[in-house]
């Protein structure tokens, strides 16, 4: 299953790249959505997958050996959080703009002022 | 030492503190200042000459062997009286000149500041600690030169002047380094012990080129001479002090300080003659041309820089005798003339010659000295002036191999220097009165008394030269050369080889003074003439280097600094797939235990929905569709998390991507369509980089699996949540309490683009 999951790791990446590289604003949101999945998704399985183990502890029974590691959750969860508030500020960031603008072209955004 | 340095930092201060009324008295106080160290350095002339050596050392970077070094011995005695005994005559004539300027406070700091860099420079025993000093003299100098910052003349004179010596300093610094790496110290006693290890060390050839660098733009040789004549934009007192007297040795002093670790080879030798000779001449070519009387002064000190490098550079003896009594000749006369040239300027308002005439009438007393400091400057009897010249003269006929060359540039520079001194008293002094303006100056005294104090001495010290050469050139000397030395200074040396060259020039000198002065149209054709033959000037060539050096980087710059967010982006993940794929490369070997499987079914089913979303939400032109297919994408994440046991994860997703849904439909109607605004080679391009990228991404993961750790950190917290901790979701505990100051932290994140959201959607366009 590895294989299948890092594959679907690559197919994000190219996806994230590809809008980031366009002059759209918009897409470029897009591709750091796209970014910030594939980059959880890594983290994710890096640690190894576990399947119906969820890292559940109670005092009374000994903690089994082979419970998925908590650890990297953890810290895709606060990544989760984080790429949250980068891409919903972003999207704020950009409504601005094309307010201020009106134009959704970054090649626009050449000059500092004008 | 020490604490003479720390009182001379802590009186720098002193103009601050004075309330306005008090200002005039600031001159005064610091020139007791340098009176108090001068009677302290006259002091330990007696001590000093009997042979002992004053030293001091206070631990500063006691790991790389710099340790804060004072050394006070014959040739740091020599500079430091100079320095403090100029000093005091300085800031007496500054309390005159400076009174009618705003900001003074700040020009006693700055100058006074100087004193105590120069004064540390001279006193160092370490090359570090010298190179700290020598780099404060050079940014002080740059503060005094642009005093008048109003003037943009003053501003580019003091950049001018500020590149060249920072420039020079570093690469002196580059010498040090080097030739220090090779000692294992930067002590210049270490130095002067191992001298013979460094001459035959590979290193000393660069070494010494790029000391000399350092040296050569610092006292204004030639090619890097030319900034000194732009410094005479700084207060006549500055010029007086700083660019006769005192900083513009500081290079001669390097040189004294390491002839005898570095001397002697033919390097040395050549390069410093023949760069000397050549200062020189042409010091005193320019000058005569000249119009500007402080600009005269400027290029004949120059002048009589080159000659003290020439003397240091052959490096006999007797030249080295002549190089530290010249230096004394020099800062008498040339310090006296600056001031009485500043004090013209103030009385009748300019400095150009050609607009003076017949001062002497109205100004008697500074005639006498003008006439006394000019007298030495030529090198006539009976000022020490004259003994400078004969014991030069008598020093470059003793030069090996090139001798003929450095006599005939000899002879000819002095010669004008003879012209230069007659034309300077002659014209401004003598002659009929132009109808110049004449100022009432209040306080005379206090400009004479400079000028006058000097003069005199040179012609003390002409009469009675014995009184010098036993107290202070002996001492110098016998530093230099590491050995005794008897100095002996007589007026009047006998009919030899060196009476008649002195005889020779002196003649030539009076002859181009007649010609010159007979008829104003010679000058006028001679720099008519100067201007054609010299069409590529110093200072353009220099400003222009400068320019093309800015455009070289303003270009370099656009070429990277372009402006298109997409090629900067496009950059970084150029460059990191490229850094991906050497590590795949790299590890090739590393054996993968993946097994190719689709089960679970409903699994890979999944993940084949989530790439065929993911490819659908790039390719589709329409904005809804592609923001469901990619709530597609984040909802099928949140699945793969449930499935492999990430509870928390898949909630938070959840909510997550239902979020941001709800914001991208909300705004999407305010927002344009999607336009197609790239080309289809640039897609293609795109693409191909993003593919490169992330496959690279997908090998990674891979790998990442197969990296197994020992002891993985969440053991403990497994272990500990719910004994410790009282939680048995391990995720949460590790959130809330393991790694609780995370989650602040995160959710500080959160609020700051909370508020950035809030105040971008409120403000209403303008």
């Amino acid at each position: 299953m590895e294989i299948i999951l890092a594959i679907l790791i690559g197919v994000l990446y190219t996806a994230g790249v590809y809008m980031l590289l366009r002059r759209s604003i918009l897409k470029f949101i897009i591709g750091i959505i796209f970014l910030s999945n594939a980059t959880n998704l890594l983290v994710f399985i890096s640690s190894g997958i576990i399947a119906g183990k969820p890292a559940f502890v109670d005092g009374t029974t000994p903690s089994p050996n082979n419970l998925a590691d908590p650890l990297p959750q953890a810290l895709v969860l606060t990544a989760i959080v984080i790429g949250f508030g980068i891409v919903v500020f972003t999207l704020a960031l950009k409504f601005k703009f094309f307010e201020t603008t009106g134009t959704d072209d970054l090649d626009q955004l050449q000059q500092t002022d004008n | 030492m020490q604490t003479l340095l720390l009182v001379y930092l802590v009186s720098a201060f002193f103009p601050f503190l004075f309330r306005r009324k008090l200002l005039k008295f600031i001159p005064f106080f610091l020139a007791f200042v340098h009176l108090g160290s001068f009677s302290f350095f006259l002091s330990k002339v007696k001590w000093i000459a009997d042979g002992n050596v004053l030293s001091e050392t206070v631990a500063w970077v006691p790991q790389l062997g710099i340790n804060f070094d004072l050394v006070l011995n014959g040739l740091s005695l020599a500079f430091a009286l100079l320095i403090t005994g100029t000093g005091v005559l300085v800031f007496l004539y500054a309390h005159a000149y400076m009174k009618s300027y705003k900001n003074l406070s700040v020009f006693y700091f700055y100058l006074f500041l100087f004193s105590a860099a120069m004064l540390g420079l001279v006193l160092s025993g370490n090359l570090i600690q010298l190179f700290v000093f020598w780099e404060l003299t050079s940014y002080l100098s740059f503060l005094l030169i642009s005093f008048f910052h109003e003037k943009e003349t003053a501003r580019n004179a003091a950049f001018q002047s500020l590149f060249l010596t920072g420039f020079g300093g570093l690469v002196m610094l580059g010498g040090i380094l080097l030739l220090g790496s090779v000692i294992g110290s930067y002590s210049v006693s270490d130095w002067v012990n191992q001298s013979g290890l460094l001459k035959s060390h590979q290193f000393y050839l660069p070494g010494v080129v790029l000391i000399f660098v350092g040296v050569f733009t610092k006292s204004a040789q030639f090619p890097f001479h030319f900034w000194l004549p732009g410094a005479m934009q700084a207060p006549t007192p500055v010029s007086s002090y700083l660019h006769s007297a005192t900083m513009v040795k500081a290079g001669i002093f390097m040189l004294a300080l390491l002839s005898p670790v570095l001397g002697g080879t033919p390097l040395w030798t050549y390069t410093l003659s023949m760069t000397g000779a050549i200062t020189m001449f042409l010091g005193a070519y320019f000058a005569i041309t000249q119009t500007d009387i402080k600009a005269i002064l400027a290029y004949t000190t120059i002048s009589s820089l080159g000659v003290l490098v020439l003397l240091l550079g052959i490096d006999t003896a007797l030249s080295v005798k002549a190089a530290m009594l010249f230096l004394y000749v020099h800062a008498f006369y040339k310090a006296a003339l600056f001031m009485i040239a500043g004090f013209i300027d103030k009385k009748t308002g300019t400095r150009d010659w050609r607009n003076l005439g017949g001062l002497a009438r109205s100004m008697p007393v500074t005639f006498v000295f003008a006439l006394l400091a000019s007298l030495s400057m030529a090198g006539l009897p009976p000022m020490l002036g004259f003994l400078g010249k004969e014991l030069i003269y008598e020093a470059k006929v003793q030069s090996p191999v090139i001798a003929p060359y450095v006599l005939v540039l000899g002879v000819a520079g002095n010669a004008l220097m003879i012209t230069v001194a007659l034309f300077f008293l002659y014209k401004v002094f003598l002659g009929k009165p132009k109808n110049q303006v004449e100022i009432k100056v209040k306080t005379d005294w206090a400009y004479i008394i400079g000028p006058g104090l000097l003069a005199l001495l040179s012609l003390f010290f002409g009469l009675f030269p014995a009184v010098l050469g036993e107290t202070i050139i002996e001492p110098a000397l016998i530093s230099i050369l590491e050995r005794d030395y008897n100095v002996e200074l007589k007026l009047w040396h006998g009919f030899n080889t060196v009476f008649f060259l002195s005889l020779f020039t002196v003649s030539l000198g009076f002859i181009l003074f007649y010609v010159v002065s007979r008829n104003d149209s010679v000058l006028e054709k001679w720099r008519a003439f100067n201007q054609r033959i010299f069409s590529v000037r110093f200072v353009d060539v220099f400003n222009s280097i400068l320019k093309g050096f800015l455009d070289f980087s303003k270009r370099k710059t656009e070429l990277v600094q372009h402006g298109y967010h997409r090629f900067y982006i496009l950059t970084i993940f150029l460059v990191a797939s490229i850094f991906l794929w050497y590590q795949v490369y790299v590890t090739i070997g590393w054996n993968l235990e993946n097994i190719f499987t689709l089960r679970p079914f409903y699994v890979s089913r999944l993940v084949l929905v989530i790439i065929l979303s993911t490819i659908f939400s790039v390719v589709s032109k329409s904005r809804m569709a592609t923001i469901i297919s990619m709530g597609v994408v984040g909802y099928g994440i949140a699945l793969l998390f449930m499935y492999y046991s990430a509870i928390d994860l898949a909630i938070t997703q959840i909510i997550v991507e239902t979020l941001i849904l709800v914001m991208f439909v909300l705004i999407l109607q305010r927002l344009p369509l999607f336009a197609r605004l790239s080309s289809r080679t640039s897609r293609i391009r795109d693409f191909f980089i993003a593919l490169s990228f992330g496959s690279a991404m997908t090998v990674l993961a891979l790998k990442s699996i197969n990296v197994n750790f020992n002891h993985p950190i969440s053991d403990y917290m497994i272990e500990n949540s719910y004994t410790n901790a009282f939680g048995q979701n391990v995720v949460n505990v590790i959130l809330v309490d393991f790694r609780a100051l995370d989650t602040l932290g995160e959710v500080t994140v959160l609020v700051v683009a909370a508020l950035g959201v809030y105040v971008l959607l409120k403000t209403r366009k303008t």
